[in-house]
């Protein structure tokens, strides 16, 4: 459909425009509506007083039945596009599973892999399956899953792109409750003072970034105080290694620090599962109050919205989830960033509809990852902590250029 | 006070950050009028509206249909009032038909994408009444600011509650939609709304208006139908300015002239 030749209406261009190529048969139908749409829009020009208050009510019921479906049939192919995004990603994210079961030391195929996972196969292919690597490939995908959600959790509340658990300094605070507990000896790597430290100091970072920043804080402000929150809780990991008994401790809480998924086991999956999935079911239960706080605070609120609780409730989901996550994984950053970003468009911007599309994206990014550092030759072995920073570095500073004019002519 | 008052106000009194910005209001309203909150720069018009959204605590007592406000859980309120706020911000690229929708949130349909058939009709006739149909595909954050502010206007009308709380609606329009935004205000004010408006246009108070409040220094100075709280010498005393006052097709015509 070329619009030109139709006729000069005014919405014609800008619906056509959304239309893919593969969706030619829906574009042509659409087209002939979008012709008598702009015949419509002449009706409604020329009876411009009508569009408002008393006029005639002809004019009035031929543009709702003349112009509502073609408008609306863009609306339609939008959403069609919405409905496959879901079932895509959980494809993604199992076919990442399976690949994740068979890299390693030993590589195996699909097929071996499924085999050894249901109990068949050979013995050593069973162990190497179902004790090492699964373990590892669950955590990779809860804790990728959880972070992505936080990440669209905190961006929905925030109202903000840039927003993320690691930009705020969530993860380097839970760092450091756990490296204090370590170090001070208070209990050893395997119990759950560990995650319960992570958690608190994760809860302490975000509420108090969030009160330092204010309600409705600029981005700059909400970065800054991340900034400093994050520089704080490094300095005090520091001065708690600084301070260790043990050097081989440290070095062994510095490598830890990096983030990594090598050799964790299902006690490790049982220490931080129930609270991730707490904390990720916190943030899920919230889907529509962020959608009505896409109209700002008060908004919201007048809409019936407590926004407080909402605040409240983010926080703590937050620090639920992404505490016990780095409590068993180190700080593994950026996954909450870049998730979210590259499901927007997918689900029309919406930021209810994009907590369950991010979680998948995070758990499909940080499986990828974690098979990444598996497959580059290396004589250490990668930190997929590393790696993921690697990459989501320059992605962040990408998003700072893309939203640079709208950070510097007033923030938002 | 009477039996057809709607929404009642007494001694209501706004502190925030320390400071007493409305001091011992009282007035009470009627459904079906369209009321004009005018008043200079900081006399605590946004301020008395956000007190009755629920946005802002306050002292004093209100009531809605004889229930008190404070007794009311925060949805309740919002079915109640429909609060459209100055600046309109959207801060996603959302389609103008999902903004709109929005507006059912207090009714329980909190998805856009999902709403039910009285929903949908509902969104419909404010999007059109709006004169938003065309748009309606279209990301919100694409339109021109006018074009904004019929979005949240729509978005208000949507929400269907008997009391609209409107600051500044017609700011940033041109004359064609000033005149019509208000003609639609006024149309929902026949239906049985009452509806708020803050407004510094005193010409268009005065010519749309059943009744006119104006406040000026956090003080209700005068209140009452717009030829009477509108006259020289409330508007010498309120806003200090001369205005040019006249009648046009048997309604009240005030032009603000000189600063004195």
């Amino acid at each position: 459909m070329r619009c030109g030749t139709t006729s000069q209406g005014r919405s014609c261009p800008r619906n056509c425009k959304r239309i893919k190529p593969s969706n030619m048969p829906l574009a042509n139908r659409l087209g002939r509506r979008t012709r008598r749409l702009s015949a419509s829009q002449e009706t409604g020009r020329r009876h411009r007083s009508n569009s408002f208050g008393d006029g005639p009510a002809e004019g009035i019921v031929l543009k709702i039945s003349l112009a509502a479906p073609g408008a609306a049939a863009t609306l339609v192919v939008a959403r069609a596009a919405d409905r496959a995004v879901l079932p895509l990603l959980i494809g993604g994210v199992v076919l990442l599973f399976l690949v994740s079961l068979g890299v390693g030391a030993v590589r195996l195929p699909i097929g071996s892999v499924v085999a050894a996972l249901f109990g068949f196969g050979g013995e050593i292919q069973q162990t190497i399956v179902q004790d090492i690597r699964l373990p590892r490939a669950l955590l990779a995908m809860a804790i990728g899953a959880i972070h992505g959600l936080s990440g669209a959790a905190l961006q929905g509340l925030l109202r903000n792109p840039l927003a993320s658990p690691s930009l705020f300094g969530a993860p380097q605070a839970a760092a450091f409750g756990a490296v204090l507990v370590i170090a001070t000896g208070l209990a050893d790597v395997l119990s759950f003072a560990l995650p319960f430290a992570a958690i608190l100091m994760a809860f302490a970072s975000v509420f108090v970034l969030i009160a330092v920043a204010g309600r409705n804080s600029s981005l700059l402000l909400l970065i800054l105080a991340g900034l400093a929150l994050s520089s704080l809780a490094g300095a005090a990991t520091a001065l708690a290694l600084n301070l260790s008994a043990n050097p081989f401790a440290a070095l062994e809480i510095s490598f830890w620090l990096l983030g990594s998924l090598e050799d964790r086991s299902f006690h490790h999956l049982a220490l931080a599962l129930p609270f991730i999935v707490c904390g990720g079911w916190l943030l899920l239960a919230r889907r529509d109050a962020f959608r009505a706080l896409s109209l700002g605070e008060e908004t919201a609120q007048s809409l019936g919205v407590n926004v407080a609780g909402l605040r409240l409730q983010v926080i703590i989901g937050v620090a639920l989830g992404v505490g016990a996550a780095v409590a068993v994984s180190g700080t593994i950053g950026f996954i909450g960033l870049m998730a979210p970003h590259l499901m927007r468009p997918l689900v029309g911007h919406d930021p209810g509809r994009l907590l369950w599309p991010s979680a998948l994206a995070g758990a499909a990014l940080l499986l990828a990852a974690d098979i990444a550092v598996r497959i580059i030759p290396s004589s250490t072995g990668i930190k997929v902590g590393v790696l993921t920073a690697l990459i989501g570095v320059p992605f962040f500073l990408y998003l700072i250029m893309r939203e640079r004019r709208r950070l510097g002519g007033g923030l938002a | 006070m009477t039996m057809s008052d709607y929404l009642t106000v007494e001694q209501l009194g706004i502190k925030l950050g320390g400071r007493l910005l409305v001091k011992d209001i009282s007035f009470a309203l009627p459904r079906r009028s369209l009321v004009a909150l005018v008043g200079p720069n900081g006399a605590g018009k946004t301020t008395l509206l956000r007190a009755l959204a629920g946005l802002v605590p306050s002292q004093g007592r209100v009531t809605i249909d004889g229930k008190d406000l404070a007794g009311l859980a925060v949805r309740e309120r919002a079915l109640r009032f429909a609060y459209l706020p100055q600046g309109h911000a959207v801060h996603w690229p959302l389609p103008v038909r999902d903004v709109v929708a929005l507006g059912r949130y207090p009714h329980g349909a909190t998805d856009p994408q999902r709403l039910g058939p009285h929903d949908a009709a509902t969104v419909d006739r404010a999007l059109h009444e709006a004169d938003l149909i065309a748009l309606q595909s279209r990301p919100v954050t694409e339109l021109s600011g006018g074009e904004r502010s019929r979005v949240a206007l729509a978005r208000a009308l949507a929400t269907q509650a008997p009391v609209l709380l409107a600051d500044e609606p017609i700011a940033s329009l041109d004359p064609y939609y000033q005149l019509s935004v208000m003609a639609l205000l006024r149309k929902q004010a026949d239906a049985g709304a009452l509806v708020i408006v803050v407004t510094h246009d005193l010409g268009l108070a005065a010519r749309f208006a059943d009744r006119v409040l104006i406040l000026r220094d956090g003080r209700l100075t005068n209140s009452g139908p717009p030829d009477l709280a509108l006259a020289a010498d409330a508007l010498a005393e309120a806003f200090a300015i001369e205005a040019f006052r006249g009648a046009h097709e048997g309604q009240p015509v005030i032009v603000p002239w000189a600063a004195r």
